[in-house]
């Protein structure tokens, strides 16, 4: 019942958005979006906000999160977009302190559980969430008849040396994710620790997700058991399966997990803000909600959407996952990969 | 002589080529330097060791690329410059593929050859991708090289070797430093390939840049290091356009039918230099193809939900066309300019053409999206991508077309002016069939860095239209054993098609060239 009424409201608001004689309506809307998001767009992602609204949407895609924010930072005032999408908890300080939205409050907003609005609810939207989690090879794991570590602190065992392959937190976002997870975890004290007797274990580094999970994880015929991933990794395995599988053949450590929460927001500057706001609005709604998982594999912020069959019976999500304060990390973040990689390359 | 007339004509066909690259290259990397450095603040901590210690990894690292990449190319630059035989323009087509592999697909199979965080694996990946330049650049010329003037040395006396110092090397001298050129700025301005394959270890300027810009979000820093690479890259532009003016000689440029074909052990020498260049390259390759096997029918399934392969094709096939049909222009225009005038204003023109390869992407991306907004707002254009890719291509085209134009022997433009033809008539009838096989080839480098391109258009907000490597990257950011066969089953396509592209370009012999 929340749901319908849920939908009803949107219909009323894009219609009432629409109709609004002091706000133009554009013939095409511009969504500047990282390009993660922006490359499974397809000619379905916005055809319903089109058929309600009678405005296009032309996605603009600007690189990784990084570029992006910075791109919209340096153009503050004069946008190549209306509206952004994409923008995660740590990078949100950045793109807050650049002054590159305006105001907009969701229609929707209390849709969506206070732990993801991390930043000013009347500039940024929360659209969904995902979690980075350690995944590991349920294969390996029954072969060996070795524990599956139920917390960080485990991994400083002798059972786990030469076990886990972490990606570089400067070069790689779930890699950073990973890093903030210890840092909230053992405290600006004791993270440090941590990774040192991680070294001494023999934990792999490599730049990027795409060599740690294809070429270190030995699902994929490498020798480590354990890698930083996300908490989607399992059911994507299942979705995009050569022969259809019963069971995911990977699992989510639940400890240890960061939520990256990503935001979109109207930047300041456009013309057509009343448009943008609908735009945003129809994002967080639950129809569209609903393709999240599918299509970018992450979780809807919208707490009444409900999650495809796949990722219910395939993955987990955290109940505590570790968040950080996007200003700390903001202030903290370059002096944290430096001491990180003095540690580990050192 | 109508001195005035001639002049206006020269300075028409300097404007289109000097305006593009004003408008598109020196106007949005001045807008966004000078917003960075005017935040500059002087002594920051800690900052010149580490510069220190970047600028001359980024140094010694090129140099040393650009040697074992000649060293390594030289073989087959020799089978192929040397000799006419079966299979040289297939063998010419395959050697190219390696240049537009999307550097994260090369980096998995490097990483798989147990390659991986080593100054070994980075200076073996810049071989890999670097060596069609080599063998493309210089065995083109050196089929043109008069085979009478070896001979002649030959009869004389000289031993192969000696010929080989004496005559040959010194006539190809312009196109061995422009291939080293090319090499050095692209390994110079390296980005990828240093990310996947060096871990945080090794970072260039280039690498540096993109840390301090996007990571760390401090411009004043990102655009002076920036503006030192800009300074370091001019300087041994500007060394090179003077050498290679002065080095180069007008000499006839025979025929390529006269290329002969290897007969006894000469035979044995090309085919060895071509298999076995060819295997080389082949490793990685290969180790993509036992990965995507049984993932080509996935390809053209209906419900791959990233994006149809076809579409991407054809999106990748017409952007490559457009930016090489702009490069093409703006590049013939450039050379003829500078190969007829000589003196300061075309040495510095010449170097200028050079600059956009040795130029920051990360700067040249983000000054687009602060400049391009005057007259029009390009900042999302889909004109942009064509262009950006144009600004990569523009210095191959000039490279690979100068050092022919420079050759022609003045006296063959003399005497069709004397005998009454307009300066634009010279150029038809007397410059442009000589070029248009240089010119082939540089469009065959063209397309290839189009289909290839993946940096530089990062950085800028561009109209979301799925290319092959887009959908590559695509492929390879989600798990699951079909989307990495898929990924890997698409490169070997984009490796196909590359060969096909090549292929196809060199079958053009325009007009009658080469039979005067």
């Amino acid at each position: 019942m929340r749901k319908l009424t849920t939908a009803l409201l949107t219909t009323a608001l894009l219609i009432a958005g629409c109709g609004n004689d002091t706000g133009e309506t554009p013939e095409t809307l511009r969504l500047v979006a990282h390009d993660s998001f922006a490359d499974a767009v397809t000619d379905e992602t916005f055809r319903a906000f089109t058929e309600e609204t009678g405005i296009e949407v032309e996605v603009l895609a600007a690189g990784d999160a990084g570029s992006m924010v910075t791109q919209a930072v340096l153009t503050a005032g004069n946008p190549t977009a209306d509206v952004m999408f994409g923008v995660d908890d740590t990078f949100l300080s950045r793109a807050l302190d650049g002054d590159i939205f305006t105001e907009h409050t969701s229609a929707l907003i209390d849709t969506v559980p206070d732990s993801l609005k991390l930043g000013p609810e009347n500039l940024v939207t929360p659209i969904d969430f995902g979690d980075v989690c350690l995944n590991y090879d349920k294969e390996w794991f029954a072969s060996t008849q070795i524990h599956v570590p139920t917390k960080l602190d485990d991994l400083r065992s002798d059972v786990y040396a030469g076990a886990l392959v972490v990606e570089h937190p400067a070069t790689s976002s779930p890699g950073l994710a990973f890093m903030l997870a210890t840092i909230d975890e053992f405290g600006e004290d004791g993270w440090l620790d941590f990774w040192e007797d991680l070294r001494d274990k023999g934990v792999e580094v490599v730049p990027d997700w795409t060599t740690a999970y294809y070429e270190d994880f030995t699902r994929y015929g490498g020798d480590r058991s354990m890698v930083v991933s996300y908490a989607s990794s399992p059911p994507a395995e299942v979705i995009f399966a050569e022969e259809p599988l019963d069971a995911a053949p990977t699992g989510v450590i639940e400890a240890g997990c960061y939520r990256q929460v990503e935001f979109a927001g109207v930047l300041d500057g456009t013309e057509y803000p009343e448009a943008a706001g609908d735009l945003i609005d129809f994002m967080l709604s639950v129809p569209f909600q609903e393709t999240i998982p599918i299509n970018w594999f992450v979780f809807p912020a919208n707490s009444e959407a409900e999650l495809p069959q796949e990722f219910v019976e395939h993955t987990v999500i955290p109940d505590d996952p570790t968040q950080l304060d996007p200003q700390y990390i903001a202030d903290n973040r370059e002096a944290w990969i430096q001491q990180w990689a003095d540690l580990m390359e050192g | 002589m109508p001195t005035r007339r001639i002049r206006w004509g020269w300075v028409a066909v300097a404007a289109l080529p000097a305006l593009f690259l004003t408008y598109f290259f020196a106007y949005p990397l001045g807008r966004i330097l000078s917003l960075g450095l005017s935040e500059m603040s002087i002594g920051s901590t800690g900052l010149q060791s580490r510069l220190v210690s970047v600028g001359w990894f980024t140094l010694w690292q090129a140099t040393l690329s650009t040697v074992l990449t000649f060293i390594f190319a030289a073989p087959m630059t020799w089978a192929v410059g040397r000799y006419e035989f079966r299979g040289r323009k297939l063998a010419m087509a395959l050697v190219t593929v390696p240049f537009v592999l999307p550097t994260v697909v090369v980096g998995t199979a490097f990483v798989a050859l147990g390659w991986r965080e080593s100054i070994g694996a980075i200076l073996a990946a810049h071989v890999f991708f670097n060596v069609a330049v080599v063998v493309r650049t210089v065995g083109s010329q050196w089929r043109r090289l008069d085979p009478d003037l070896l001979n002649a040395a030959a009869t004389l006396g000289a031993s192969p070797l000696e010929v080989m110092r004496r005559v040959t090397l010194p006539l190809l001298r312009p196109s061995l430093a422009a291939a080293a050129s090319i090499v050095f700025l692209f390994t110079f301005t390296s980005f990828g390939v240093i990310l996947i394959l060096g871990g945080f270890t090794f970072a260039t300027l280039e690498v540096e840049i993109y840390r301090q810009a996007i990571v760390l979000f401090d411009l004043p820093l990102a655009a002076a290091l920036a503006v030192i690479q800009l300074v370091g890259v001019s300087l041994a532009l500007y060394l090179y356009s003077r050498y290679q003016e002065r080095h180069s000689a007008s000499w006839e440029l025979a025929s390529e039918d006269a290329v002969p074909r290897p007969a006894g052990r000469a035979r044995i020498g090309v085919y060895g230099s071509i298999i076995g260049t060819l295997a080389v390259l082949a490793i990685p390759l290969a180790v993509l193809l036992t990965r995507s096997l049984g993932s080509f029918d996935d390809l053209f399934a209906a419900d791959l939900i990233v994006g149809s392969p076809v579409e991407a094709i054809r999106n990748s096939l017409l952007t490559a066309v457009a930016a090489t049909a702009i490069a093409l222009v703006i590049g013939i225009m450039a050379a003829t300019f500078v190969s007829h005038r000589s003196g300061t204003l075309s040495r510095w023109f010449d170097t200028t053409l050079m600059l956009p390869l040795g130029t920051s992407a990360v700067a040249i991306g983000l000054g687009f999206i602060v400049a391009l907004d005057w007259p029009v707002d390009l900042r999302a254009s889909l004109a942009l991508v064509p262009i950006a890719h144009a600004l990569v291509a523009i210095p191959f085209v000039v490279r690979i077309v100068l050092p022919t134009m420079r050759s022609i022997d003045p006296d063959l433009r003399h005497a069709a002016a004397t005998l009454g033809a307009k300066p634009i008539s010279v150029w038809r009838r007397v410059d442009l069939p000589l070029v248009s096989r240089a010119a082939l080839v540089a469009a065959g480098f063209s397309v290839v860095i189009s289909l290839g391109e993946f940096g530089a258009t990062t950085f800028v907000a561009r109209p979301n239209t799925a290319t092959i490597p887009t959908l590559i990257f695509r492929l390879l950011s989600r798990p699951g054993p079909a989307s990495f066969g898929t990924a890997m089953a698409l490169s070997i396509v984009l490796a196909a098609l590359t060969a096909a592209v090549i292929l196809w370009v060199d079958r053009f012999r325009v007009g009658d060239i080469g039979s005067f």
